[in-house]
């Protein structure tokens, strides 16, 4: 459960005031698809960073199952996104020359999970995304960009996080891989995964159930996704 | 926090993922280490082997050196071997009145050239009594020492030592029954001296003793001797015997002052003293400069780590998105750099170890490495890896995690 009250936040530039955010008030249930769409400028990054506790509000609240998380120190931020958030990066971010397994179990390796398990929930978590059994124990560099951001979901969903944030998940993908990795999403939305995935794409924003517009650092619209694009359509 | 087997698996990852820039890293911490460990090595066997052939000249002993008289005003100073101020009376009277007297040898030594068999060789001749070997610690391998009698008769005998031999004689020969020629002169041998090993300021080894008396008026054709050793019973009573010879010789050579006299009455334990704390100053001028070679490793480290830290800027990122904390963060990387110096300092003392071995092999000194030496490496490595890699450390951990995870 995802509740922000009025979130501003500027960033001094030069010496000028710019303010990226202008004032967000949203709620976001526990099981929910969301994109947040806008261009670039438009706040969205600053929003994902907000939401993915990197960072702290100018003003504002922001709840987070229940804590508020607008006025916790670095190290409070911290232990949050260890406990409840799992990223995906536009470009990845995967240990280079390290194997699929190494890189799922890293979250747990923070998390303290003992060993044996940290394996466990590290296989399961690839299997749930599609990726290949064969192809656990191989490095990194040794993959395709549709397996590297499958092997990168897996990772931000090892840790079995309330919310899974996706920014521009496909960005370095072609069409074709990357609507593999869209429907990953989506099965993990429907096997209750709360996710918010930011985008400036309208295709890309299409396979949330709601979606978010940002502009100028304020919310343009926010409604239901009628014409969702499912994994059955296809 | 990391666990300590996770945070160890961390840093085995990070080291191992660029093996030939932590490799020479490592080798400048492998090379300072190493070379504070050998030079100190070397430095305690020089001092092991400096004192070890000082002492086995023979146990307590006092030499009685020659010097200048210093008058009042002018110092006529004619340098302290070869001054002429001591006599064999001297010495008797050293042996008849001071007490606490085990022996005294007279020397008379220079060097002369000595020939035989076609061989030629420049050497040190010794002109002694038979107290020279109880004195001196000096013994016969074959043959027999010069005796009393050869000594007032002033016979033309001589017993030589193993390293005169063998440039002689050759090796494995024993040499007693045959004639050496000292400055044209044909000296019978009657004795081979056991080899002593030692190496100090002359070598007993390479040497040829004669009666003193045949030395006095065949070799040199004066009166004088060129020094007198005295053993005293036991090493409490050097200092009394030290005084008792010092007031003698002054009443023996008329001088009423004593800093006046125009001889020396030297200490062996002075001797080791001064030695000892010459070559331990030596040892720690070269453990400095070896100390110099692990600053700089260390500085090496630092660069290493710093380069590394601005390469997995996004890394970092990461690794804080996912839920590192800064002391995560900050640990694994100071650990990197105290592993590098701990493999570096354990290598290093390999390194060392063989070094000194190679130097104990080809030279004199025997290399001795001590616990302390070890631990004091091992300790001075992984303080290096803190001090060094603190920084580099702190900067990674201090990283925006919002900038980390865009930086190009």
């Amino acid at each position: 459960m995802i509740e922000l009250q009025n979130i501003t936040k500027s960033y001094k530039t030069g010496g000028e005031e710019f303010q990226a955010l202008k004032g967000i008030s949203l709620k976001i249930a526990d099981g929910e698809f969301v994109a947040i769409m806008g261009p670039s400028g438009s706040g969205k990054s600053t929003l994902m960073h907000l939401l993915g506790a990197l960072d702290t509000a100018s003003s504002g609240k922001y709840f987070l199952d229940g804590k508020d998380v607008s006025t916790m120190s670095e190290q409070e931020l911290a232990r949050i996104r260890k406990e409840k958030i799992g990223f995906v990066f536009q470009s990845f971010n995967l240990l280079p020359r390290t194997t699929v397994m190494r890189n799922v179990m890293l979250p747990l390796v923070y998390a303290g999970v003992p060993k044996a398990e940290r394996n466990e929930r590290a296989k399961t978590a690839l299997k749930s995304v599609g990726f290949d059994e064969t192809h656990f124990e191989n490095k990194s560099n040794q993959l395709s960009g549709g397996q590297i951001q499958r092997v990168a979901i897996a990772r931000a969903l090892v840790n079995n996080p309330s919310l899974i944030l996706a920014d521009e998940p496909t960005g370095n993908l072609d069409t074709k891989t990357g609507e593999v990795v869209l429907r990953t999403f989506e099965k993990l939305n429907e096997a209750g995964h709360t996710i918010v995935l930011i985008t400036h794409e309208h295709d890309v924003a299409e396979h949330a159930k709601r979606i978010i517009n940002i502009r100028d650092g304020l919310i343009l619209k926010d409604e239901k996704n009628l014409h969702q694009v499912t994994a059955h359509s296809y | 926090m990391l666990k300590a087997q996770d945070l160890f698996e961390e840093i085995y990852w990070g080291l191992s993922a660029n093996k030939v820039r932590s490799f020479l890293t490592i080798l400048g911490i492998v090379i300072g280490i190493g070379s504070v460990i050998a030079l100190q090595a070397i430095g305690a066997g020089a001092q092991g082997s400096i004192q070890a052939s000082i002492q086995s000249a023979g146990s307590n002993l006092l030499y009685v050196l020659p010097g200048a008289q210093r008058g009042v005003g002018i110092s006529v100073n004619a340098g302290r071997g070869s001054a002429q101020t001591l006599t064999l009376a001297d010495a008797n009277a050293i042996l008849a009145s001071v007490s606490g007297i085990k022996g005294v040898a007279p020397e008379l030594s220079r060097r002369y050239q000595a020939k035989a068999a076609g061989q030629n060789t420049n050497t040190q001749v010794i002109g002694t009594v038979p107290a020279y070997t109880d004195v001196r610690n000096l013994q016969i391998d074959s043959g027999s020492f010069i005796t009393a009698s050869q000594v007032s008769d002033g016979q033309r005998v001589a017993v030589i030592g193993p390293t005169t031999r063998d440039d002689l004689f050759g090796v494995d020969i024993d040499p007693v029954g045959r004639t050496v020629t000292i400055n044209n002169l044909p000296f019978n041998i009657i004795g081979l001296t056991r080899a002593k090993g030692g190496t100090g300021f002359s070598n007993p080894d390479d040497a040829i003793y004669v009666p003193i008396t045949t030395a006095q008026h065949y070799l040199s054709g004066q009166s004088y001797i060129s020094s007198i050793s005295v053993s005293a019973v036991d090493a409490s009573s050097m200092a009394d015997v030290q005084n008792s010879i010092t007031s003698l010789l002054l009443v023996q050579h008329h001088i009423s002052d004593p800093l006046a006299a125009d001889f020396n009455v030297v200490n062996q334990a002075d001797i080791v003293a001064t030695a000892s704390s010459i070559t331990g100053t030596f040892t720690t001028l070269l453990a400095g400069i070896a100390g110099i070679s692990l600053l700089v490793g260390g500085i090496g480290i630092m660069n290493m780590m710093l380069t590394t830290v601005t390469e997995r800027t996004k890394e970092i990122g990461l690794r804080q998105a996912i839920g590192a904390e800064k002391s995560d963060i900050r640990a694994q990387f100071l650990f990197e750099a105290v592993a590098l110096t701990f493999i570096g300092g354990a290598f290093g003392i390999v390194l060392g170890f063989l070094a000194s071995l190679v130097l104990s092999r080809f030279t004199s000194i025997n290399g001795q490495i001590t616990l302390q030496s070890i631990l004091l490496a091992f300790g001075v490595s992984a303080g290096i890896g803190i001090v060094f890699g603190y920084y580099p450390a702190q900067r990674a951990a201090r990283l925006n995690p919002i900038d980390a995870l865009r930086f190009e």
